[in-house]
Parts: structure tokens; sequence; C-alpha cells
């Protein structure tokens, strides 16, 4: 079930490589030009620029076939091994250099197991993680430790994420310390550099994280992922757990970070408005699998998956007067357990077209146009937002 | 559940051969390691080498450890012979062998211990029970208040001071000031049960004062956390009498760490209150642990270890099962 | 739903089944006073529903959890002000009083249901506990009543589910349990915290329905709290939009959404990323963080984070703002001039949203 997505795919207009590509593509350098600084305010070419800068550029992670299951154990003396969660299952994407793929689903989905996978704070089963040219599914501990400096990882609760008896100076610092590096002109002055670069004052580096506020924290949190100069950044749903107000805030910061080093992210969120204003590309989830893959544009505006079609549409829409004109579509029950997943097709049980074929064949992940990928028997264009 | 609790039982069982082996090997393995036979421990004072070359053949100290320690499992479930060449003695179902000392079966000391013990421990645990939870539950609804304030310096009294201590201050004063009761010595149940009681009532007195302010502290620290709980607002905004809603709603869940402390503790006390039976001169499990420890008298100790063990661990086994009876959770579906 | 022109203002026209009027709530703390709720006004018709948004300390589960009388008053805890619940103060009743229309007269349904249920009672317990105590009745017909309402809020198989424990429940369906616990004893008013904020999207909308539902069925008010206006506009005739305890602006969703008026619910309305609107590069952003509310700036509390301040005179700083009346049913607490907001919605706000 890999995604190709770095060769022949130009846009759909012109059939010519995007103009944008060039440009895009330069390997992460805190020099470089900003990676979407042309892209027009307001509009939603923006999306489509991104898009095709997405596919013209270098992968940076390609995720092949990769699964993860948890064994589920039982017994009083003798533990033995009665199943598996099958939490992430034949899971392929890749990622280019300088984009973001946003990964969305419900519980149950494995979206943020395969951001562990990704991450290698799990081991996969099967499949493989490559990261920027090297197989990275197996390695040790030991063998993984320079890479840990190149991927770092965002959570989401930035209450239990930082160690309450550390200043922040140190948890910034910490990174560099275990990777051993010595940036030029010391760590102190590095992290001074980073919080910031985060937007909090420098001065405030030998004050406990139970001085600042959710927001402020987040920072901290952001300003250690950067403190190794990483490429890829995984960000677990960074902002659920934020103030309305304070939310915009850390998108804004991390979209500009995006910008000025080059970075790449892997943003799992189960808003989906926030993924659409933060990613290049959006995949989403179901029990384990990737039902549908396109370029933003494409997602929110033409998905073609009906699980993709119920997610939007349950999304309240900040408009009274929206739900009058808006389609709605309501589905039965919830997600079914990971341990025992519907066969075939996994959404079949809660979908209104599942016909015979979605009970006895799963649905391969295919190409259905340019850059957009859907595994259904039947898919269908279908505007619901 | 039938699974459920079958598989605690064979843990429990599994647990207690362990212990046997262990206890085995420190009383009869390492004393003779160490060059100290226990053949000259039972022999009595200066020995000549024919008697101790009997009580070897008689103890079947001359034979491997697996034999012994086989012999020793035997004599535990069938009975076993002991034979000095000259005699030959059958030691009847649960053998746990003869004591060193008086040549009495250790079973029998045993069981004519216990129900002292038994009377003891359940006494003392029924007072602190109530009273523990009864105050703990007081002072975390009144958190800060009065009575939580005196409870907490009675609490801290209770620990603090020994039983040794409370135990002969209140001997001096029911027995020798007071002349309340005369004599407190351990009377039969079966044969004046009104008589039993009064003659306990200062041990349990005294045993229980050390364990209730535990179980006060306890109680108060874990009613104060389940009074925070979202279902305990719950159960508040439905409308339910603050006595429902301290009494069911918050009690329950509490007393979910209170079982397993308890259960651990009311095992413990069957091993025999050392203490409480030495100060009020009560021949329970402790006093004839403490005995045969200062006499050497290898197969008594062993027995009381066991019988310690068997009782601590039926007490998990019964903490296991009320556990998953309290908190539906843990039950296996 | 009743009519869509049906504003807050008009309401006092009717009876409104609830009625808040400056409701004050401080917590006394070793730190200093929290002044969680103050002066705060609002009223609830049956049949309608009132959205009360904010971000976390802006008071809004303070206030009600202070309607449903479960703050333990005693020296940590004041509350002054009037709470009118068909016309009777709540806030001067006896606790005893208070506890009797608790679950029967108004309910209220909680964030996380799982942590909200007993986890050692079945479900079915729970249900008929809840009835039992304001009805009497046999624990037979408890029972049956239990059924109907989990069939009610559309659990299936509800007779078989009636003894299952709330772990054994999905999230979405303890979420409906909840609900049926609390519309057991039909409340004319429903208060319903951050209800589907620990759900799924697509369960969110189920109950987001189901809610809908019940109230056409009984008629009654529902309160519902959240910090998300997609919510609220999906469910709510009036909003209210609270900060620092204090109430900012108010009015019928429609009115509010496509005219607000001040400042705060500009902010929340351009940060917020939605799905119906073009994408935009950057979001815009409400500076800084919410106060402490022990220490409420003075004057209007939103005036360190405002844009205006500049615009609205050296009165923001020192005097708090009147809630006022700035068109029928629509109320707003600022000090910046109606005309001057209304200039600034119309150049600064809307093409921005």
């Amino acid at each position: 079930m890999t995604v190709r997505l770095t060769k022949d795919l130009r846009s759909p207009a012109t059939g010519e490589p995007s103009p944008a590509t060039g440009k895009d593509a330069v390997p992460a350098q805190p020099t470089d030009a900003p990676a979407t600084g042309a892209v027009p305010a307001a509009s939603g070419e923006a999306g489509e620029v991104r898009g095709r800068a997405a596919r013209g550029g270098d992968e940076l992670v390609r995720v092949t076939d990769l699964t993860k299951l948890f064994p589920v154990r039982r017994g009083t003396l003798v533990r033995r091994s009665t199943g598996a969660v099958r939490a992430v299952d034949g899971v392929g994407f890749a990622i280019d250099r300088g984009t973001t793929l946003g990964l969305v689903g419900e519980s149950g989905s494995g979206k943020s197991t395969t951001g562990r996978l990704i991450s290698r704070l799990l081991e996969p089963t099967s499949g493989s993680v490559v990261f920027d040219g090297r197989d990275i599914s197996h390695l040790s501990t030991r063998e993984l430790r320079p890479m840990r400096r190149d991927i770092q990882m965002i959570f989401q609760d930035p209450y239990s994420s930082l160690n309450p008896r550390h200043t922040i100076g140190a948890i910034v610092a910490a990174p560099l310390r275990i990777q051993k590096q010595t940036p030029r002109g010391g760590i102190r002055a590095r992290v001074r550099e980073l919080l910031e670069l985060v937007g909090l004052n420098p001065e405030h580096y030998n004050r406990y994280p139970n001085e600042f506020s959710g927001g402020q924290r987040q920072r901290i949190g952001i300003a250690r992922a950067l403190a190794t100069r990483p490429k890829l950044i995984i960000a677990d749903e960074p902002v659920s757990a934020l103030d309305v107000s304070i939310r915009a805030q850390i998108i804004n910061l991390l979209d500009g970070l995006r910008t000025e080093f080059g970075l790449t992210y892997l943003f799992i969120a189960h808003d989906l408005s926030m993924v659409r204003h933060i990613s290049d590309r959006v995949a989403v989830m179901y029990l384990g699998q990737i039902i549908e893959l396109a370029d933003r544009t494409d997602l929110f505006s033409g998905a073609l998956h009906p699980y993709t079609h119920a997610l939007l549409s349950a999304v309240p829409i900040p408009d009274p007067t929206s739900h009058h004109r808006r389609e709605r579509i309501r589905l039965r029950d919830e997600v079914p357990s990971p341990l025992n997943p519907p066969v075939a097709c996994r959404f079949h049980p809660r979908c209104w077209k599942a016909q015979e074929i979605c009970r006895t064949e799963a649905p391969p992940l295919r190409e259905r146009a340019p850059g957009h990928q859907v595994a259904c028997h039947f898919p269908e264009k279908r505007d619901v937002v | 559940m039938a699974r459920f609790i079958l598989g605690r039982l064979i843990g429990g069982i599994v647990i207690l051969w362990l212990v046997s082996v262990l206890a085995f090997v420190l009383f009869f393995v390492v004393p003779k390691a160490l060059g100290n036979n226990p053949a000259v421990l039972f022999a009595g004072r200066s020995p000549d080498p024919a008697t101790i070359a009997g009580v070897t053949k008689k103890l079947g100290l001359d034979r491997s450890y697996v034999d012994q320690y086989w012999d020793f499992l035997r004599g535990v479930f069938v009975g076993r012979h002991f034979d000095s060449g000259s005699n030959r003695s059958w030691c009847p179902a649960p053998c746990l062998g003869y004591s060193f000392r008086n040549d009495q079966p250790v079973w029998s000391e045993i069981v004519d211990a216990l129900p002292v013990t038994a009377s003891l421990s359940i006494g003392a645990a029924v007072l602190f029970l109530v009273v523990g939870v009864s105050t703990g539950v007081f002072s975390a609804v009144r958190r800060g208040g009065l009575f939580d304030r005196i409870a907490a310096a009675v609490s801290l009294a209770g620990v603090s001071l020994p039983v040794y201590f409370t135990g002969l201050l209140l001997l001096l004063l029911v027995s020798y000031k007071w002349h309340i009761i005369d004599n407190v010595h351990y009377v039969d149940f079966t044969h004046n049960p009104a008589l039993w009681a009064w003659n306990l009532i200062p041990a349990w007195l005294v045993l229980s004062l050390l364990y209730t302010a535990n179980y006060q502290r306890l109680t108060r620290a874990s009613m104060i956390e389940t009074l925070g709980e979202d279902y305990v607002r719950t159960a508040r905004a439905k409308g339910l009498r603050e006595r429902t809603v301290i009494g069911k709603h918050a009690l329950r869940p509490a007393l979910t760490p209170i079982v397993t402390i308890f259960g651990l503790d009311l095992g413990v006390l069957f091993g025999g209150a050392i203490l409480t039976e030495h100060t009020f001169g009560f021949r329970g499990l402790g006093a004839i642990s403490i005995d045969a420890v200062n006499t050497q008298d290898l197969p008594v100790t062993m027995g009381v270890t066991l019988f310690a063990a068997f009782f601590i661990i039926l007490a998990n086994v019964l903490v296991d099962v009320t556990y998953a009876f309290i908190d539906p959770r843990v039950r296996p579906s | 739903m009743t009519d869509p022109t049906h504003t807050a203002a008009t309401a006092s026209s009717g009876t409104p089944f609830l009625q808040v009027r400056d409701l004050t709530v401080s917590f006394h703390t070793d730190d200093g006073v929290v002044h969680a709720v103050d002066k705060l006004s609002f009223s609830v018709e049956r049949g309608r529903t009132l959205g009360i948004v904010g971000e976390s300390g802006s008071g809004k589960s303070v206030t009600s959890l202070a309607v449903m009388g479960l703050h333990r008053r005693g020296r940590r805890v004041s509350i002054a002000g009037e709470i009118r619940l068909d016309g009777e103060d709540l806030v001067t009743a006896p606790a005893e009083r208070v506890r009797g229309l608790r679950g029967r007269r108004m309910a209220m349904i909680f964030q996380d249901p799982l942590s909200s249920m007993h986890p050692q009672f079945t479900v079915g317990d729970q249900i008929v506990e809840a009835y039992r105590v304001h009805n009497r009745v046999s624990k037979a017909a408890a029972r049956r009543r239990a059924t109907e309402l989990l069939d009610l809020v559309g659990i299936p198989e509800p007779a078989r589910r009636l003894d299952d424990y709330p772990h054994q429940f999905s999230g979405g369906m303890r979420q409906r349990a909840m609900i049926a616990m609390a519309v057991s004893c039909n409340p004319e008013l429903l208060i319903a915290d951050e209800p589907t904020t620990a759900l799924d999207v697509t369960v969110q909308a189920q109950i987001l329905d189901l809610m809908r539902e019940l109230q056409k069925e009984f008629n009654s008010a529902i309160i519902i709290i959240t910090h998300e206006l997609g919510v609220v506009a999906e469910i709510s005739h009036d909003i209210l939009v609270m900060y620092a305890g204090q109430a900012m602006e108010y009015g019928g969703v429609e009115e509010v959404f496509a005219s607000a008026e001040h400042p705060y619910t500009w902010g929340l309305l351009q940060s917020i990323t939605r799905l119906d609107r073009q994408l935009e590069t950057t979001l815009r952003t409400i500076p800084g963080s919410p106060p402490s509310l022990i220490n409420v700036p003075p004057g209007c509390p939103f005036h360190p984070r405002c844009t205006y301040r500049e615009r609205a005179g050296s009165a923001t700083s020192t005097t708090r703002p009147p809630l006022a009346e700035t068109s029928p049913g629509h109320l707003v607490a600022c000090h910046l001039p109606v005309a001057e907001r209304r200039r600034l919605l119309r150049e600064e706000v809307i093409p921005t949203l």
C-alpha cells in the first residue's frame, strides 16, 4: 500500500512540473528562502501552490506498509497472548522536505501510533520507515541516538510533557546535552536564542514550568524540539489542550518556524479545520488504515471517501445560518474496536453506500486523480462543507 | 469469576509451596552448612555421640536434603514415621514434626495457640476497622475542622506509643489500680464467652489503637481523593442526600485500598501479635514463636512460619477476590 | 425550535425559567480571593438554548455549578446575587430545598462521561437511583423507566445494557447514558458543561442532535457551556460570551455571529480556523493570555489584550463597562462608542472573517 508522491506528479492543469518546485525543494537550512513566502494571502490558491510544491520536492520520510500490533495478554499465572490490537495496519505515505502532512482521524484510528512509529518511540511490527534515505525501522536504541536529533516531537499536553523540577533552560538544553552537541557560543546562548525564537523572554531561563501558562509551556516544548535543528517535527495534537485564543498563536508560530527553517511536519490532529490550515497534504485514517490521502484543497473540497464526507460534515461551523444549507451526514454508532476490526472494508458497517463487495473485499488505496488516493469501492466527489 | 478465583487459589498454593522450600532451606540446610547440627540442638545438653547419631537417624538428617524435604511434605499431607532405630513413632497427618524442646507435636502446639491469636486478632480487627474507617470518613468530610485536628493528634499518639507501654499502662489501671479485671488471662470462648470477651478487652484496645490510627489516616486520605472525583459531583447533581453521596458514592471506592491493607494486616496478625500477647501473657502463636526462636526449636519455628505464611497468602487471595467484587473494572470479562 | 428572531432581551417579555442577576462567586484561597464570576446576568426560557462561551478561567463552569447549587458554601466560597428558577431564588433558599430541585427540575451533564459516572455501579443502577430520589416508585418501575430512557437516548438493546458498567460503554454511549440519567425526572432546565469536548467529532454531531431532539420533546431550557464557537452556532438560540468571570457580549446567536460588537468576540471569531472560509496564510490572534482571576485587570478586564483600547479612552482601565443594549436583544460591555464599534466591525473585522 505504498503511496507514490514524487514521481510523475504534475500539475493537472498544465501537465508540467510546478514552477515553485525548484525553489521549495532546497534542503532545510536556516538561511534558506522562505518555502512558502510567495504564497498569496487568504486565497484558495495558497493551497494549490503548497500542494504542488509538495510533490516536486524530494522525500524526507517514506513509510511503507507500516504495521504495529499490540498483543493483548490474558491469564493470571501464565500470561498468554490472546490476540492483538492492529493499531496501525499497512500504512504507507511519504512526506517531502519542507512540507506538512496532516494526519487526521478519530480515536482508535492509529494516528498517534503512526507518529510514534516514525519517531521510533515504538518499533514497527512490520513495514518500513525510511528517513532521509536510511531505513530506521529496526535500529537499536544506540543506533537511533544520532538520528533522534533529526526527528523531534511536540506533544499534546504541555503540563505533563515538561519535567516540573527542571528549569526551562535545562529542559530546552536537554536534547543538546543528550546529543553531546555544543553549538557555537555555548549551550546557554543557544537556549536563549531558542526561547526568543518561540516568543518567550530569554531572561526566564531559570524559571520552572509551573510559572508559565499553557500556551507558554507549549512554546517551551517547541523550543526544546527545535534545539537540535531537526529536519522533521512530529506534532501530536499540539494545540488541542490550549485555549481558543492561544491555539492561533501556536499555529502561527509553527507555521513561521517551518518557513524560517524549512522544517518538515507531520501534524497529527483531530481538528479538521486546523489540519486544513497547516497542511499541504492530508491523510485520513480509520481503524489503523489510511482511507484517503490528498492535497488539502482536493481533500477539503473534493473528498472522495464516505468516511471523509461524514467527518467533514460533522465539523460544527461557527455560522448559525450554515446548518440550514449544509448537508448533514450522520454516521451510525461509533468506531469499532481495533481489537476486532470489521473484515474487508473496515468502514462498511457504518457506511450508507456499502454493498456486497465492501463486505468481502478490502478496497486498496488507489490513485483516483493526480495525487489523490482513496480506499473505497465507490468513491464519489461530494462537497459537504 | 470462578476461573479468576481458582487462578488466584492456585497462585496462592504455588507461593505457599515456595515459602515451604525457603523455610526448609533456612531452617535445615543453612544451619548445617554453617556447622550447627540440628541433631545436637535436639539431643539436649552435652549429649554423647550415640545419642546424636540416634537423633540424626530419627530426624532423617543423614539423608539427602531432597529426601528430607520430601519426608517433610509427606508428613504434612499423609503423616510420617520417626525412627531412631530403638523406637519408632507415627506422626499423623498434618505432621510438622516434634518440638525439640518438649517433644510435643508441633501441630498440636499451633492448634492450641490458634484460638488465642484468632480471638485477639479478629476482635482487634473489628474494632480498628470500625473506629478507624468511621473517624477517617468524618475527618475527610469535615476536613480542617476541630474533629479532624483532634483525630490527627490522637492518630499520631496512636502510632508513636509502643504496645508494651500502652499495654502495661492499661494493665496497671484496670488490674491493679481500679480492679476492674483482676488477673487478665485468656479464657476459652467455649468455656465462658462473657469472661472471654471481658479478659480480652484490654488487649483489643491496645492492639487496635496501633492500627486505628493507620486506618483513620488511610481512610481520610482515600475519602478526600474520592470526594473530589467527578462522579461524586454527579451524585450531588442528581439531588442525592449528602448521606448517600458520602456513604455510598464516595465511601465505596475509598474502601478499595483499605480492603487491600486490611487483608494483609489481618494475615500478619494471625501470624501472632507478638508484643501484645507477651504483654498480656497470652499464649498465642506469637508467644510460641518467640519461645521457639529463643530455644532454637527449629520444627516449631518452621511450623509457625509456614502457618503465618499460609494466613498472609490466604488473606491476599481473599483481598484479590474482594477487590474484584468491589470494583467491576478489575473483573475478568 | 422557536422563532429565530427571538433574542436575549426580548426573552424578558416571556417568563424566563432561569433568571440570573448579578451573580458573583468568589473563592477564598491561600493565594487570595479568586473572583470567578463577577456580577453576571442572563436568562433562559423553556424550549430555548443558551450557549455560554469562554476560555478556561472565564467562569462559565463556575456559573453552572452555582446554578445547580453545587458549590459547597462556607468559609471558602461566597455567592451573591440572584438565581431564580421559575421565580424562586436559589441563592437564599435552604440547601435542602435546592437539593430537592437538583435532578428534578434542573439537571446537569458533564464533560467527561467516563469520570462522571460511578465506576462501581451499573449504568442501570445509576439511572434508577437518579429517578428514585425524586419519585416514590418501586425498584422494578424505576428499572422500566431506566430502560425507556436508554432507549430514548438511542442506546441499542437497552434492557441488556442496563446491567453493564460504564467502562463497558463506548465514549458516545456513556454520554448518552449520562444524558438519560440527567433527563430521568424530566427536568425543565438542563445544563451541559462541555458535553462533547471529550468525544470524537462524528459522535459529537450525534450527541448535539440528541440534545436538540430531547429539547423538542420536553420543551426544556438548555444551557450549553463550551469553548467551541462552532458548537454554539450549531445548537444555541442565544449566546453569552464570558471573559474573566464577566459577560462581554450577550444576544441572539445569529445577531452575535453576524454583527458582534465586542473586540473579544471579534478576536475569538478571527482566531479560529474554519472549514467554511478560504484559507489564510496567518491566523489572526488575540495577543497575551487570559488573566489570573486573583488579579483581574481593573476597568474592562479585556483591556490589556484589546487592540482598540486606545480608542476607548482612559475609562477602559479604570471603570468596568456596563453590559448595555446596543440593539434590541443584543448587549455589549465595551467602552468603545457604539458608532465606532460598528464602523470597526464593518471595516476591519468582517473583511477578515
